[in-house]
């Protein structure tokens, strides 16, 4: 895309720009010095409030966070910071309930990833058909999408009531008993991967059929000239061409799982939802991260979790990029 | 009936409004605090006119007894403006950053009972003294001690208290064959917990079908506890609660609650709890003064007549639950909000609030008024709630409060919660929630 923008050096070159005007030497020096000061210094310019808001609201917090982390301060009292250096993290490491949540976030995040991304994929695959109102529908698949996680929350925790939800009527009524939801292990976890596969399928969905409609269509012409099949042409045309997409989406839902809060923490509410259960049984990293600072009142080791959790994304990066790289040079 | 939930131990107000709650963190979510902006103190305006900003949480009854209104009447140049958190926990929070960072807070600020111990060793230097304002001897003694440092700064003034009673149904008591009269109720558990399991055993032999003994084990366990003297802390502010001889008897108790199968293992004023007075399916419930109105609330006409009041069991009184208000030292209008302090916490307006939303007085003065002396509550059979509140508030001793008694109840109630619903061996139970106890204290 960038090739086709002309070089900036020389000016007048860019059509429709004025020629220059003869003017004095010294007028012609002073002015080309501003040029070459425009061209060096204006892009700066033009990219600095990026930098200057993250730094102010990125960066700064991460490096304060990590401050505090080294640190007991107290929500109660905080002015008062007293130095422990690693103690807030070996804290936590020896804290049964911070695996817990790793665990829990790990489990969340394939059960609902995986089946989400598939379901994505077949829900891009049809939309690509020619469709009639076709508009109509991607906008239908992206509605969840479009909900706040609160609201998602609130109504699938109906939903998910162990007395009188709609779910446990339903099984009831064909005679399939009830079940508690929110209690069960894998259950509650299931209901939690329900949630966030609702609102991020369609999300998904768009962006792969985006990247499908970029495929260019005489693949599959000669494909079906080769007599293939529309599931094998799906399999042979479709995904090996959006592979760099289904890696990006992959990237984006671990982050998202990683960071997942509101569905656990409403999925019961109130005293229950900030401990991820009575037995923590659906607590995810930032569940335990704000139950840590906001609950206990304990900001050392909550800022320790928050970076906890930025080296497993780290971590999980790595590894992402180690299996890409490798299947890069098998499929070489 | 399986949903598990604890919130039993913070108090009415963190706890009435639990569903609220779901919204409350529904919002806290979203970003959208729609009240921060508003909330700060200012000084007067140009014409000398004064808005006062009160930022409390649940419900405190000042609206609902219209003495805001009230007060702009008397004082045409006041007028009061009134922020409420639906969610005590997500108030405390924000109170607390507030205090930290000095903006935002408004002339007046609720406190919570269960966070005033941690304010008065921490934070007093961030209030105005109210000694010099309100005479501390006015309020029951326990109530005034809470709020005051030891060197007799004032931070708060008592709101309401919860003296402890024991509501029940009279119409499932008969259909068991126990007594329905609340002296014959109260008589059956003169001697304590003990005998108010006794009770459910008895009741549970012959109970009509669908219904429980009690609603919450935790509820009980709050109501044993709140009845000593010393609970989770030691007077010298260490933390004891593995050795309070309180705090055991009420775990034990709750274990044989549990094991009996006498509880439903409701969360308190969650909607399954609800939905189970709206049934009707709950025979007692462990009553501090403001749980009169919610169960009157959520169990709607039907069962109007039905329920009764009898005296707690034992012969200790309780106390569970209660507020203050404190005026922050950084405010504009200290010594207007001091006033206002004084006046919403005067007998006759704190009786008000009684006759409003049932929330029951801490002052004295408001015990002899006819409002709170001669009060009967229809609902529950006529029964003379001032008398046996007021009865209980004057003889319950003076507790030693902590700084985190709040989250100590509510991770020991979360346990209780796992005994009742999940049958967790008491031992496992205890280990887990001591577990999470000391993770909160260090």
């Amino acid at each position: 895309m960038a090739t086709s923008i002309p070089a900036r050096g020389a000016p007048g070159s860019k059509p429709g720009r004025r020629v220059p005007k003869p003017m004095s030497p010294g007028r012609q020096a002073w002015r080309s010095r501003l040029w070459r000061f425009d061209d060096k210094a204006s892009p700066y310019a033009y990219i600095a409030p990026f930098f200057l808001v993250f730094g102010a609201f990125g960066l700064y917090p991460l490096l304060y966070t990590g401050w505090i982390a080294l640190h007991r301060v107290e929500m109660i009292s905080l002015d008062r910071m007293e130095w422990v250096g690693w103690e807030n993290f070996s804290r936590i490491l020896q804290d049964p309930e911070f695996w817990t949540a790793v665990g829990n976030t790990f489990v969340i995040g394939v059960i609902s990833t995986v089946p989400q991304l598939l379901v994505a994929l077949g829900l891009a695959h049809l939309l690509n058909y020619k469709l009639r109102a076709s508009t109509f529908w991607r906008t239908v698949i992206l509605t969840p999408y479009a909900t706040s996680v609160a609201s998602a929350a609130l109504v699938f925790a109906l939903v998910f009531r162990a007395d009188g939800g709609l779910l446990n009527w339903a099984l009831d009524f064909i005679g399939l008993g009830d079940t508690n939801w929110a209690n069960g292990h894998w259950s509650s976890k299931s209901a939690i991967s329900v949630i966030v596969i609702w609102r991020w399928t369609g999300y998904n969905a768009l962006i792969y059929l985006a990247a499908m409609q970029a495929v260019p269509s005489d693949l599959y012409e000669a494909a079906s000239l080769d007599g293939a099949s529309r599931w094998q042409q799906f399999r042979n045309v479709t995904i090996p061409a959006l592979r760099p997409t289904i890696l990006f989406t992959i990237v984006i839902s671990t982050i998202g799982s990683m960071q997942l809060f509101g569905e656990p923490l409403l999925l019961e509410g109130g005293t229950i939802g900030a401990q991820g259960g009575n037995e923590h049984q659906y607590e995810t990293l930032s569940v335990y991260l704000y139950n840590y600072g906001w609950k206990l009142g304990h900001l050392g080791p909550a800022a320790a979790v928050a970076w906890a959790m930025l080296a497993l994304l780290l971590l999980i990066a790595a590894i992402n990029w180690l299996v890409g790289r490798s299947v890069r040079k098998t499929s070489a | 009936m399986r949903i598990t939930r604890t919130v039993t131990g913070r108090s009415r107000r963190a706890a009435v409004l639990a569903t609220t709650g779901l919204t409350a963190s529904a919002l806290l979510l979203t970003g959208c605090s729609s009240d921060s902006d508003q909330s700060g103190s200012t000084g007067p305006d140009a014409n000398g006119n004064i808005t006062l900003t009160v930022a409390d949480f649940g419900q405190f009854g000042y609206k609902e007894a219209g003495l805001f209104a009230k007060y702009h009447e008397l004082h045409p140049n006041i007028t009061v403006k009134e922020n409420v958190t639906a969610d005590e926990q997500v108030y405390y929070p924000k109170f607390l950053q507030q205090l930290n960072t000095g903006s935002g807070l408004a002339d007046i600020q609720g406190i919570e009972v269960g966070r005033v111990k941690e304010l008065v060793d921490t934070k007093a230097d961030a209030f105005a003294d109210l000694a010099g304002v309100i005479d501390a001897g006015q309020w029951v003694n326990w109530k005034a001690l809470q709020a005051t440092t030891d060197d007799g700064k004032v931070i708060g003034a008592g709101t309401d208290i919860g003296p402890m009673s024991l509501c029940y149904r009279r119409d499932l008591f008969e259909q068991a064959g126990l007594p329905a009269d609340r002296e014959e109720v109260a008589a059956k558990v003169a001697g304590g917990w003990d005998d108010y399991l006794k009770l459910g055993e008895e009741y549970r032999k012959k109970a009509p079908k669908g219904t429980f003994y009690m609603d919450s084990a935790s509820a009980m366990y709050n109501s044993v506890v709140s009845s000593n003297e010393e609970q989770y802390y030691a007077k010298d502010g260490k933390a004891i609660y593995k050795d309070s001889a309180g705090v055991k008897a009420g775990w034990n108790l709750a274990a044989e609650a549990a094991a009996k199968d006498l509880t439903a293992g409701l969360a308190q004023f969650q909607d399954p709890w609800k939905a189970a007075l709206r049934k009707g399916t709950v025979a007692t419930v462990a009553c501090p003064a403001w749980m009169a109105a919610q169960i009157a609330t959520y169990a709607g006409d039907e069962f109007k007549g039905k329920w009764d009041i009898a005296r707690t069991p034992g012969e200790t009184a309780a106390n569970w639950g209660g507020s203050f208000l404190a005026v922050p030292a950084k405010g504009k209008n200290v010594e207007e909000a001091q006033k206002l302090v004084k006046w919403l916490t005067a007998p006759e307006q704190q009786a008000a609030v009684f006759k409003a939303v049932g929330v029951f007085p801490s002052n004295k003065g408001a015990y002899e008024l006819p409002e709170v002396k001669s009060a009967k509550l229809a609902y529950f059979n006529n029964a003379p709630i001032g008398e046996i509140y007021a009865a209980e508030a004057q003889v319950i001793p003076a507790a030693v409060l902590g700084p985190k008694d709040g989250i100590i109840k509510d991770s020991i109630s979360t346990q209780i919660n796992n005994m009742e619903q999940r049958g967790t061996a008491p031992d496992d139970a205890w280990k887990a929630a001591t577990e999470a106890i000391d993770k909160v204290i260090g």
